[in-house]
């Protein structure tokens, strides 16, 4: 049996892993398209500010692990998948056969349609790569433009500002994280960081990025020529002197660095022809099967389900990338076993200022909400029920025990009276959650 | 023999003995916040409920840190944070749904029960017997496990 895995990443890594396990003999071909060990994207935001080197990245630490699996990795792109023929196009001209196929592509950062985009000084913040690009530009006192202040982009405007930039956000919506934070909860980030001297522009949006020789008065004459001469400008491989970062509202910014972080779109491309499901992402079912025979997807390239709504959708999530790679593995090696959904959750620490989300944190219709906000301490939190069952949450500025948020809503456990003293106060989260759903064995047993 | 933490709230007077033993076995002070046991306080009850790790099978942290900087220590029964490793960046204390993984913004990584090597200070610190380190398959871990493994995301 030959289980080829298309992508490197968390769910690719975890899907040969977990095949290992299941099964002994199996030939596991692990397929990914950077020239780095497999590495977490999560812990470059570390790597830019140096509390790791790039090996802190890796996703596996113990130097023979693929090889003491019989994992084997070849660094090559996927360009076509033959579904008929099970089979890969690979980027050198070469094929892969396979028996049974996991798609792990991942996502890519999208890029929006802005003039100007492609300039040197424009990066996203993804890869390996790319941080090596951004440690060399991003020195203490360059000016930095961030465009996007959602999950990614607020994890790397930490690294930056603690590598002492100058530093311009500028988000789209009208608060930061606005797709895991409402409106109280994202604007006490904003509030955060602006006090910590980084200057974030809400509801504001990048109209251009200008070239040095084309920015109105900056750029041009003797410095600018000398540049183009020594091949400089648009397509020079260096960046070449300041872009001007141009804003709707007519706002003008100078910038040596700008990073792109305004979201990522499953990586489909190489599925064009292979007759493949698609929408937003792969299209899967409960085993994470795809519409083809023998293929499955997880990750950030997968449509899977979510565990509040039951519809599908990419959450692009560490925890959700691990449990795709893990039930995928199982399914291919041939048991049967059904993903119950995962909770789209994050965490995020801005400044020292963490803040986290759970399930349906914006809540339901006909359901009750509680929120207790303390803006001066740069505190909140907000819990949604269905009935007495917890169905999502958000706080900032809380770090103690906020797993048993995931665990009430994954559990679904009724709260009974629990629910109406977390309406009078949201704080008593433990100890609703010791008394509901550890009931049975710890608080009830002396009762 | 494997050997776990067995909790009896009914035992605990809320002394609070074990939360300074564990702070200050693992940071060097006698600071409560810092433990990685915490008693609950149901005031309203008069009733106390020390809680920490369950060193549960499923290691949901485990399974999410992204730089395999959690480990388990099988012939400790115990999932161990490597401080060495750990990037701080705190998915696992999302993950974990017994909220007994949290972050420690003093040493910017995460912290959790690790039963002290084989040795819990909670346990020797326990002045009524509320906590004790005993045989693992009598502590009624079984129990805290068949709630664990509600949460599974894979049922099948």
């Amino acid at each position: 049996m030959r289980y080829v895995i298309i992508g490197a990443g968390p769910a690719g890594v975890t899907a040969a892993e977990t095949l290992r396990g299941e099964d002994p003999n199996g030939e596991i071909i692990l397929v990914g398209e950077e020239p780095e060990p497999p590495y977490s994207r999560m812990a470059i935001p570390y790597l830019l500010v140096e509390k790791i080197g790039e090996a802190g990245t890796y996703l596996r630490k113990q130097d023979d692990f693929y090889r003491s699996r019989a994992i084997e990795l070849v660094q090559q792109r996927v360009t076509a998948l033959d579904t008929a023929a099970q089979g890969l196009s690979l980027a050198d001209g070469s094929t892969l056969a396979y028996d049974r196929l996991l798609i792990a592509t991942g996502a890519t950062p999208v890029r929006p349609p802005i003039d100007g985009i492609d300039s040197p000084q424009v990066s996203t913040c993804w890869t390996l790569a790319d941080a090596r690009r951004i440690v060399e530009s991003a020195q203490p006192g360059s000016e930095v433009v961030l465009m996007g202040a959602g999950f990614i982009g607020c994890i790397i405007l930490e690294a930056l500002a603690m590598r002492e930039v100058k530093l311009t956000v500028v988000e789209m919506g009208d608060r930061m994280v606005p797709r895991m934070m409402n409106d109280k909860a994202g604007n006490l980030i904003k509030q955060w960081c602006i006090n910590k001297g980084v200057q974030v522009l809400t509801s504001a949006q990048v109209t251009a990025i200008r070239a040095p020789q084309a920015a109105a008065n900056n750029g041009g004459g003797l410095m600018g020529g000398i540049k183009k001469l020594f091949g400089g400008g648009e397509n020079a491989a260096e960046p070449a002197g300041k872009v001007t970062v141009e804003l709707k509202s007519g706002e003008k910014i100078a910038a040596d660095l700008v990073i792109s972080a305004t979201g990522v779109r499953s990586n489909l491309a190489f599925l064009q022809g292979s007759g493949i499901d698609t929408e937003q992402g792969i299209k899967v079912d409960r085993q994470l099967r795809t519409s083809a025979d023998n293929v499955w997807a997880a990750g950030d390239v997968a449509q899977g389900r979510d565990f509040s709504t039951g519809d599908y959708q990419v959450q692009a999530i560490q925890p959700t990338s691990v449990e795709h790679g893990k039930i995928a593995a199982l399914n291919m090696a041939g048991a049967s076993v059904e993903h119950r959904g995962s909770i789209n959750m994050n965490v995020l620490d801005t400044l020292g200022l963490i803040s986290s989300s759970f399930g349906l944190w914006m809540g339901v219709e006909d359901g009750d909400s509680v929120e207790r906000y303390w803006p001066e301490a740069f505190r909140y939190i907000c819990l949604q029920f269905r009935g007495d069952v917890l169905v999502g949450a958000s706080c900032v500025g809380m770090t103690q025990h906020i797993g048993v948020l995931r665990g009430l809503i994954q559990t679904e456990t009724p709260l009974g009276a629990w629910k109406q003293k977390l309406m009078e106060d949201p704080t008593r989260v433990m100890e609703a959650y010791l008394a509901s759903a550890q009931g049975a064995t710890l608080v009830g047993s002396r009762a | 023999m494997l050997k776990s933490l067995h909790i009896d709230p009914g035992k605990c007077t809320g002394c609070k003995q074990c939360e300074m033993a564990c702070s200050y076995e693992h940071e060097q002070s006698f600071n409560p916040s810092l433990s990685r046991i915490k008693v609950f306080d149901f005031h309203e009850q008069g009733r106390f409920v020390p809680y920490t790790c369950t060193q549960c099978t499923e290691a949901w942290c485990l399974q999410a840190c992204p730089v395999d900087a959690i480990s388990a220590n099988e012939s400790l029964g115990a999932k161990v944070v490597s401080a060495d490793l750990c990037v701080g960046c705190k998915v696992c204390t999302i993950a974990c749904p017994f909220g007994t993984i949290s972050y420690n913004p003093r040493s910017g990584v995460v912290s959790k029960c690790d039963l002290c090597d084989g040795s819990p200070k909670c346990a020797e610190a326990c002045p009524t017997g509320a906590i004790t380190f005993v045989d693992a398959s009598a502590t009624g871990l079984d129990k805290m496990r068949q709630w664990a493994q509600k949460t599974d995301t894979a049922a099948g």
